[in-house]
C-alpha cells in the first residue's frame, strides 16, 4: 500500500469529524504558536538591549572620577574629581591594551540660535571621542585635532538639538549659535544613536572642542579632570585586559596602598551589555518553556482524542483487518492520522505565531524576530508530539484482534 | 470437483483459568470449488469458531486446514492478511460498512490493501456494485441505503478481488425477509458462477437455499447432507429497488 494511500485514508477518517479534528489540532496550534510567539518576544527585548548598547559604543570602557567622603556620607562615583589630565595622557599611552582615550566634560547650558533656544548637556572633548563610541556625523564635519589645539569655537549638535532649534530637519551648517552668550559655528551634525539602556536621549548633546570648553565653560585650566575618560579597547577581546591595566595604572598613579579602595571607577559596558543579555536570554528561555508545555499539553489532546477514536472505530479497524488490512498497514493509518493533526496544526500554529509576533511586536516598537530555527523546530516538535502521542494509540489498534473486534458493539 | 477447503481434525482450545472449552473438537470435511454450504448449528456450537478459522481470521489449536493445495493454519498473522485479502470475501450479518463512506469506496476497501492502483480500485468497484444490481448508487452513502442495498454494497465488497471463497456468517439476520430472499438469490447466483460460498447460519430458511447443510453441534460435525437447493425467486434480478 503506498503512502499516499495511507494518508488519503487519514485524510478521511479525519474529515469525517471535521470538529473533533480541528479541537484537537487547537492544542497543537496554540502549542506551537505560543512557542514562537514567546521567543519572538524574548528575541524583540534581547534585540532592544543589545542596539541600546551598540549605540553605547563598542570595545568601550568608562572611568569614572572617586566617590568624596566627608563627615562620613560617600558621596558616589564622580563626585570628586580625581582623575587628573595627566591620567588621561597615562592612560593613552602606557596601557598596551588601550587604543584611544577621550575626556568628556560635561555641564548643561542654553544654547541659543537666532529664533529658539534649548537647555541641554555641553560636552567638551576630543575628535578620538566620536571614534571610541563608533558616532558618525549625520552632516557636515567632525571637531578636529586642530579645533581642539587652535580652541575653536566650534560645535557639534545632537539630533534631538537640532530639531528643537530649527525644526527637524533642517541643516544648520554654518548657522551661528550662542553658548553662554559666546557665538558658536556649527560644523557637524551627529547621527541619530537612539536612547541609552536608561532611556536618556543620546542626541541631546552638543559637543565642542574640550580646550574650548576649558577656556569658556569651565573657566581656565585645572590640574583635575572634572568629568569622565571614555577609553576604547584595541578590540573586543582586549576590553577586560584594558579595564585591568587601566585600573592598575591609576592605582599606581593615585598611591593607593594594596588594601585601599579605588579612588575611580572603571566601568566595563561589554560586561553589563553581558549581564543584561543573559537575563533577556533567561526571560526567553522561561517564555519558550512554558509555551513547550503548551505544546506536550497539545499533544495529550491528540493522545486522547486517538485513543477515544481507536475505541469507536474497533469494528472498523475489524471489518479492514478482515478484508486483508495487515496489523502494520492499520498502524500506519492511525499514526499518519495523529501525524497529519499535529504537522497540520503545526504549521497553522506557525502562521499564526508570526501574526501574533507581529501584531506584538508593532505594538512594543520592537524589530520582528521571527527566528526561522526556532520555527523549523517547533514544527518538527509538534511532528514527534503527533508520532510520540500517537503511536500508542496506533499500536492499541492494530493489535485488536479481528474477531473480538467485529464483534464490538 | 477439486477440494477448495479441506480441514483435518481441527481443534480450538479455550482455556478459561482450569477449564478447557472445546470449541473443535475434531472437525474433517472438504468443501468443492463453487459449492453452496452452509453451516448450521446453535449458537455455541462451535460454527462461529469453525468460520473464523476458514476466514483466516483464527488459528486452530491443532489439526490441518487447507486451502487450495497451501496449508494454513500455521501462517503467520501477516501471511493471513495476504490470504484474506486475495482468496477470501467476507459478509457480515450487519453488513460492517464504513460509515459516511460511499458505496463505491466502501466496495473499494479490499482492493486499497491488496495494492490495486486507483484506477483499477474504481473500475473493479464499479463492476461489483453492478453485479449485486447498485450500478446506480455509486455515490450513496450507507445511511442512504435500505437494509438490503446495505448488505449488497458488503456483497460487492466480497466479491471485488475476485475470491476464490465467499463466507457469510448470518447475513440475512438484520434483514427482513423479502431482502432475505434478494440476498440469498445473489448468494446462489455467486455460487453458480464458480465461487464457493459458505453461509454460517441457524435459520433454516436460509439454509435451505444451500446445496448442502453441515450441522455443528459441540465442536463436532453431526450431519452432513446434500440437498436440492431451494431456488430464491426473486422478482427481478436484483437491480436496486428504491430504499425503505
Amino acid at each position: 500500500m503506498s503512502p499516499f494511500a495511507t494518508l488519503r485514508i487519514a485524510l478521511r477518517a479525519l474529515l469525517r469529524n471535521k470538529m473533533r479534528s480541528f479541537l484537537t489540532m487547537l492544542g497543537i496550534i496554540i502549542g506551537v504558536g505560543a512557542v514562537i510567539a514567546m521567543v519572538a518576544i524574548g528575541e524583540g527585548a534581547k534585540a532592544q538591549v543589545e542596539a541600546s548598547f551598540a549605540a553605547m559604543g563598542t570595545n568601550l570602557l568608562i572611568v569614572l572620577p572617586g566617590a568624596s567622603s566627608g563627615g562620613g556620607a560617600s558621596g558616589g562615583f564622580g563626585s570628586q574629581p580625581t582623575l587628573t589630565w595627566d591620567d588621561l595622557k597615562a592612560i593613552q599611552n602606557e596601557c598596551p591594551a588601550v587604543r584611544v582615550a577621550s575626556p568628556a566634560l560635561r555641564s548643561n547650558a542654553q544654547i541659543v540660535s537666532e529664533e529658539q533656544n534649548w537647555s541641554t548637556g555641553i560636552t567638551g572633548t576630543t575628535p578620538e571621542y566620536f571614534d571610541v563610541r563608533s558616532w558618525p556625523m549625520a552632516k557636515g564635519v567632525s571637531i578636529t585635532a586642530a579645533d581642539n589645539d587652535g580652541g575653536a569655537k566650534v560645535v557639534v549638535l545632537g539630533q534631538t538639538v537640532v530639531g528643537k532649534l530649527w525644526g527637524p530637519n533642517a541643516d544648520p551648517i554654518g548657522q551661528t549659535v550662542r553658548i553662554k552668550n559666546i557665538p558658536f559655528e556649527v560644523i557637524g551634525v551627529a547621527a541619530s544613536k537612539g536612547q541609552s539602556p536608561t532611556g536618556q536621549d543620546y542626541d541631546d548633546v552638543a559637543f565642542i572642542p574640550v580646550n574650548t570648553y576649558l577656556a569658556k565653560i569651565q573657566g581656565g585650566l585645572k590640574k583635575y579632570l572634572s568629568g569622565t575618560i571614555f577609553v576604547g579597547a584595541n578590540s573586543a577581546g582586549d576590553v577586560g585586559r584594558a579595564e585591568l591595566e587601566v585600573q592598575a595604572l591609576l592605582r599606581e598613579r593615585h598611591h593607593l596602598q594594596p588594601g585601599d579602595d579605588d579612588d575611580f571607577s572603571v566601568r566595563n559596558l561589554a560586561e553589563i551589555a553581558g549581564a543584561q543579555q543573559a537575563g533577556t536570554q533567561t526571560l526567553t528561555t522561561l517564555l519558550a518553556s512554558v509555551a513547550a508545555v503548551s505544546l506536550l499539553v497539545g499533544g495529550i489532546g491528540i493522545m486522547n482524542i486517538m485513543l477515544v477514536s481507536v475505541t469507536e472505530r474497533t469494528r472498523e479497524i475489524g471489518t479492514r483487518m478482515a478484508v486483508g488490512a495487515k496489523p502494520r498497514q492499520i498502524l500506519a493509518q492511525f499514526l499518519v492520522e495523529a501525524l497529519v493533526l499535529s504537522v497540520f496544526g503545526g504549521l497553522v500554529g506557525v502562521a499564526l505565531g508570526m501574526l501574533a509576533s507581529q501584531r506584538l511586536a508593532a505594538q512594543f516598537g520592537w524589530p520582528t524576530l521571527i527566528r526561522p530555527d526556532v520555527t523549523i523546530i517547533a514544527v518538527v516538535f509538534s511532528a514527534i508530539v503527533g508520532v510520540g502521542f500517537g503511536l500508542y494509540p496506533a499500536r492499541k489498534a492494530s493489535r485488536l484482534d479481528p474477531i473480538q473486534a467485529l464483534r464490538f458493539e | 470437483m477439486a477440494a477448495l477447503i479441506r480441514v483435518e481434525e481441527l481443534t480450538k482450545v479455550y482455556r478459561m483459568g482450569d477449564q478447557e472449552l472445546h470449541a473443535l473438537d475434531g472437525v474433517s470435511m472438504e468443501i468443492a470449488s463453487g459449492e453452496f454450504v452452509a453451516i448450521m448449528g446453535t449458537s455455541g456450537s462451535g460454527k462461529s469458531t469453525l468460520m473464523n478459522v476458514l476466514g483466516c481470521l483464527d488459528r486452530p489449536t491443532s489439526g490441518k486446514y487447507f486451502l487450495g493445495d497451501k496449508e494454513i493454519s500455521r501462517l503467520s498473522v501477516n501471511e493471513l492478511a495476504d490470504i484474506r485479502s486475495h482468496t477470501i470475501g467476507f459478509v457480515f450479518q450487519n453488513f460492517n460498512l464504513l460509515a459516511r463512506t460511499s458505496a463505491q469506496e466502501n466496495a473499494e476497501l479490499p482492493l486499497v490493501y491488496a495494492g490495486a492502483s486507483s484506477k483499477d480500485r474504481k473500475a473493479k468497484a464499479k463492476r461489483a456494485l453492478e453485479r449485486v444490481g447498485l450500478g446506480k448508487r455509486l455515490d450513496h452513502m450507507p445511511s442512504q441505503l435500505s437494509g438490503g442495498q446495505q448488505q449488497r454494497v458488503a456483497i460487492a465488497r466480497a466479491i471485488v478481488n475476485d475470491p476464490r471463497l465467499i463466507l457469510a456468517d448470518e447475513p440475512t439476520g438484520a434483514l427482513d425477509s423479502r431482502t432475505t430472499v434478494e440476498v440469498m438469490a445473489l448468494m446462489q447466483e455467486l455460487g453458480k458462477s464458480g465461487i464457493t460460498v459458505v453461509v454460517v447460519t441457524h435459520e433454516p430458511d436460509v439454509a435451505a437455499y444451500a446445496e448442502r447443510v453441515i450441522v455443528v453441534k459441540d465442536g463436532k460435525i453431526v450431519e452432513d447432507r446434500r440437498q436440492t437447493p431451494e431456488e430464491a425467486v426473486h422478482s427481478q434480478p436484483p437491480t436496486s429497488g428504491a430504499p425503505t
